[in-house]
């Protein structure tokens, strides 16, 4: 009697595991809004019919420096109340500790995911994070203004400083006071790291702290490119741009005020849309290089999601994860708020490139983008963005050249490895 | 007999006086406590927040450390060593000491308007409190909208009045980001010195004014000699509190300047070091040292003002 | 006789620019709020089309008047009981000698000499321990650090400048000191007391860091989190408008209270009650 009850009840154990009705809670941080959440909110819905577990979504604001303190402090009190954390790129080496290795549990999909984006979420082998989308940058241009005077689409930094004098200066003789030749993040925060990490690396001075940890910064390639960039301010850029992010940026852009901007992807949608007035004037390309010899370089941005050692639910946060990355919903994602997918084949398909023209465009920058040295640095990597940035900020306004900012930031950087990362 | 009763009397009072204490007392040291004495802790401690229960005693190396590279050379480590640290007090201190003086001025100027009878005075008492109202996140994003450089409505009217000619980076350039600062910082917290120093106001008796006015005594002297030393006690505490908000900024620096050296704050690096970089230890100390350097502001304005903190005179 | 009207007029101008440089800022919020889209980086001074979407977007969003709810509650308990608490206090610090009494109002205002953000880890573990975790009572429990220590002060120095004649009656009639409190010194603090529970009020509607980091379900939220909670229809993306229209919502309430209470700031002894 008592053994037909256990298996009884064994049997309809299984049968329940195998149809998915063990109804599990779930709790999501994701950190966006707007747009990103509706779409997020209709992939969990179906999530939940069809798993029967409950997604719920914790809301955070948008400032991502908010968000990583609260993360740190919800990991750190090792709290089970998250179960997937949605992490910025350059976070997974700092929290990498807190998450479970997501490698075995992903093995039969992780080939069909940009490279780029999988090495970036992965610390001492452990995948932290399975990337959800990518983030990347591209130069536009007043396509209109380049035939006016004649120009050719710049691939160099010093032809875009060219191009931009020339256009601007022109323009500035034919009464149009209020336009500059090139806007860009140079405030001093991570938008800076990216953007002068481009600089550097596309005139072949490395890439701040190497794969291996060793520190290169101090190099005659890097100092040229910061100074051609210290010569912008005041001159083809607004003095202003040394407190710019990315919207200020794109609002000077798109009133028809630069020739020339650097920005993410989520400003192409933004200045195509109807009230923009450089509507149809415009048009974006790989960023510049710094000449022979040397490639174009574009910083890898993105959001990936990781599953909390803590969780409680483990096995039914990496299906999520799994779910929310999957081809369908990165699909949506790419159609309706524009986000570059994190897989290759996303980007060829027929329809994201009807109905979103620019992600087909934005496959050669995210194919050889440029990690930040956050895996090799580990834990310092926010400390060390911000001896970066702060080098090169204090170069462009003219605290010091940028010869001695560098050699000043190669001893920081010296001093913050100690020993090792 | 009675001075028997006098004492008793002191000693009952004296006694009710720590009752009426204690439940404030008490709810003070649960909510503060805590959180204050772990910070003095992980001062001393190698804490990141990562690993915040693993956290080591190593004495005072967050402070000052000697490390002797073996060659018979050395450097000082360590916040009392840090060029960037005292960078940040330096400009704290001098940020809260202007901020903090104008606001005395401009709000005892709109304390006294506020304090005169007139029409609309109710509405106009509103309207003046508004700039402490508004969330500070929103002020401080929606000044940095009007000292924006290109779409800033600041820059169009200074144009426009003919002022300057080409538009200024207020918040971008090293000189003027400090200015920026200050002048949102005035505008937000003017207010609330103002409110304080009325209800100050509010608070002198009536009657010695009209006998001053009976007298013939000039406004001038009447407000020097009657009206300023009443509301010096308000005008202190007010400006006490002030200041420890000035000497704390965090806000209105982190949105609207660049995060450069020129404008970093005590508490914009404590923040740093404490939540950004992976050094809670640090942070917490930086925290510990500005506690201090505060208390100690705090100490030499009460006894420079001769504050009556005893209650000496009453 | 001239001068007389010169003086008004004086007056009345300082008046108008006291009124002006609080308002104008505000005043643009609004002129924001109005506009949308590209229409944001242009400059304007009158508004250019009367646009209320985003006020409409703001408020048919559902939480958001449960939002202002809470910060009502939290800023209203907050107020209530630290001026309760600063009361008593204030009157013993005061009213009563006894040693140590500098030391201990300097020790409780040393409370106030910490960052926030550096109580914030120790504050999350107690908030943890005592299971108020996304609760308001965490709110209301956290705000206590700042709001205590602001009272007690502020009310003790009103306090002391009472005439001590005032409570010599009251003492020599036997009365308790709750009494005299409630009966004689309450009357007479109205100024100071709706002024501190003024400023208090807004200081809690204002928070942000400990409301963030305390509550995380967007039916806790308040006002402040939930402003830096709306966004823009891509990510870096500021929806000026909708902040700008949440702004000016949230700030109306804290507008009709100053109308409400700004006739206690009057009463109180100017009205002669006491003579000196």
């Amino acid at each position: 009697m008592k053994l037909v009850n256990k298996i009884i009840t064994g049997v309809a154990g299984m049968a329940m595991l195998a149809s998915g009705a063990l109804a599990e809670d779930l709790t999501i941080v994701h950190g966006s809004v707007g747009r990103d959440q509706e779409v997020l909110r209709r992939q969990l819905d179906t999530f939940e019919a069809e798993t029967g577990n409950t997604v719920t979504i914790v809301s955070m604001p948008e400032s991502t420096s908010d968000q990583f303190g609260q993360y740190r402090l919800w990991l750190a009190a090792q709290s089970s109340d998250i179960d997937v954390y949605r992490m910025d790129v350059i976070w997974a080496p700092q929290m990498a500790s807190h998450f479970i290795d997501l490698n075995p549990l992903v093995a039969d999909i992780i080939g069909d995911f940009v490279p780029a984006a999988v090495e970036s979420q992965t610390v001492d082998g452990k995948l932290v994070a399975l990337p959800l989308f990518l983030g990347a940058p591209a130069l536009y241009y007043r396509a209109d203004l380049l035939e006016k005077y004649g120009e050719s689409v710049p691939t160099t930094w010093q032809e875009m400083t060219d191009t931009a004098q020339l256009i601007m200066d022109g323009e500035h003789a034919a009464g149009n006071t209020g336009m500059y030749g090139f806007v860009f993040q140079g405030a001093a925060y991570e938008g800076l790291t990216c953007n002068a990490q481009e600089w550097i690396n596309s005139s072949g001075g490395g890439r701040i702290v190497e794969l291996d940890g060793s520190i290169e910064i101090n190099n005659p390639n890097a100092a040229a490119a910061l100074t051609l960039a210290a010569s912008w301010v005041g001159g083809i850029s607004p003095e202003g741009v040394l407190n710019y992010k990315e919207e200020d940026a794109r609002g000077v852009f798109q009133s028809g005020n630069s020739v020339f901007m650097r920005n993410w992807n989520y400003a192409y949608a933004l200045a195509a849309g109807e009230d923009s007035p450089v509507r149809d004037l415009f048009a974006v390309t790989t960023l510049p290089s710094g000449g022979e010899g040397t490639s174009s370089a574009a910083t890898l941005g993105g959001w990936n999601l990781g599953v909390s050692r803590y969780s409680e639910h483990q096995e039914a946060a990496v299906e999520l994860v799994r779910f929310l990355t999957n081809y369908e919903n990165q699909k949506e994602r790419a159609i309706v708020t524009s986000r570059p997918p994190t897989l290759t084949a996303v980007y060829d398909d027929v329809e994201v490139a009807e109905q979103q023209a620019f992600i087909p465009l934005w496959k050669p920058v995210v194919d050889n983008a440029l990690p930040r040295p956050s895996a090799a640095t580990l834990r310092s990597y926010n400390e060390v963005s911000s001896a970066f940035w702060t080098a090169v900020h204090n170069t462009m306004s003219g605290q010091g050249t940028a010869e001695e900012n560098l050699a000043q930031l190669e001893q920081e950087l010296t001093r913050l490895r100690g020993a090792r990362w | 007999m009675k001075a028997n009763n006098i004492s008793r009397l002191t000693r009952i009072r004296t006694r009710s006086a720590w009752a009426f204490l204690a439940p404030m007392l008490v709810v003070l040291l649960v909510v503060a406590g805590w959180p204050l004495g772990r910070t003095i802790y992980f001062s001393f401690t190698d804490a990141s927040l990562d690993l915040i229960s693993d956290a080591r005693w190593v004495g005072v190396r967050n402070y000052l450390e000697y490390v002797d590279f073996g060659d018979g050379e050395g450097r000082y480590y360590g916040l009392l060593a840090d060029a960037r640290w005292w960078r940040s007090v330096g400009n704290t201190i001098w940020f809260s000491l202007v901020s903090v003086s104008i606001e005395t001025v401009l709000g005892l100027i709109v304390a006294l308007v506020l304090n005169q009878q007139f029409r609309g005075r109710g509405l106009v008492r509103a309207a003046v409190l508004i700039p402490w109202a508004i969330p500070t996140i929103v002020s401080a994003k929606m000044w940095a909208w009007m000292l924006h450089d290109q779409f800033g409505i600041l820059n169009d009217m200074l144009m426009r009045v003919g002022l300057i000619s080409d538009p200024v980076a207020w918040t971008a350039s090293p000189d003027t980001a400090m200015i920026a600062v200050m002048i949102v910082d005035i505008w937000k917290t003017t207010p609330f010195m103002a409110l304080l120093i009325l209800a100050g106001l509010q608070m002198v008796p009536g009657d010695l004014y009209e006998a001053a006015k009976l007298d013939g005594v000039s406004a001038t002297r009447v407000f020097r000699k009657i009206t300023l030393p009443l509301i010096m006690p308000a005008m202190l505490v007010a400006v006490v509190f002030r200041s420890l908000d000035a000497l704390r900024i965090f806000d209105i620096v982190y949105v609207l300047t660049p995060n450069t050296d020129a404008t970093r704050t005590m508490s914009v690096f404590a923040r740093e070091n404490l939540f950004d970089f992976d050094k809670f230890a640090y942070g917490s100390a930086a925290s510990t040292l500005m506690f201090l350097v505060i208390a100690l502001i705090t100490i030499v304005f009460i006894l420079a003002s001769r504050m009556d903190l005893e209650g000496k005179n009453s | 006789m001239k001068l007389d009207i010169l003086k008004r007029l004086g007056f009345y101008a300082l008046v108008t620019i006291i009124v002006l440089q609080a308002l104008f800022p505000f005043y643009y919020a609004i002129l924001t709020s109005l506009e949308d889209g590209q229409a944001l980086f242009e400059i304007n001074y009158l508004p250019e089309a009367l646009n209320f979407i985003n006020y409409q977007s703001m408020l048919s969003g559902g939480v958001f008047g449960k939002q202002i709810l809470n910060s009502v509650f939290v800023a209203s308990v907050v107020v209530i009981i630290s001026l309760t608490l600063a009361v008593t206090a204030a009157y013993a610090l005061s009213r009563i000698r006894f040693r140590g009494r500098g030391l201990l109002l300097l020790t409780i205002l040393s409370v106030s000499m910490f960052p926030q953000i550096a109580v914030l880890a120790g504050l999350f573990e107690v908030i943890r321990w005592l299971g108020l975790f996304n609760s308001l009572w965490a709110l209301v429990f956290s705000y206590m650090i700042f709001t205590l220590p602001f009272t007690v002060w502020v009310l003790t120095t009103f306090m002391r400048n009472l005439p001590i004649e005032i409570e010599e009656a009251a003492i020599m009639d036997g009365a308790s000191s709750l009494t005299i409190i409630r009966r004689v010194f309450l009357p007479l603090m109205w100024p100071a007391m709706v002024t501190t529970g003024l400023l208090a009020f807004i200081h809690a509607w204002n928070e942000f860091l400990f409301a963030l980091t305390f509550l995380s379900t967007d039916g806790q939220r308040t006002v402040p989190v939930a402003i830096a909670m709306i966004s823009g229809r891509s990510e870096f993306e500021i929806p000026w408008g909708n902040i700008m229209a949440a702004s000016v919502i949230v700030t109306l309430p804290l507008v009709a209270l100053v109308l409400i209470f700004q006739r206690k700031i009057v009463s109180g002894l100017t009205a002669g009650a006491v003579k000196g």
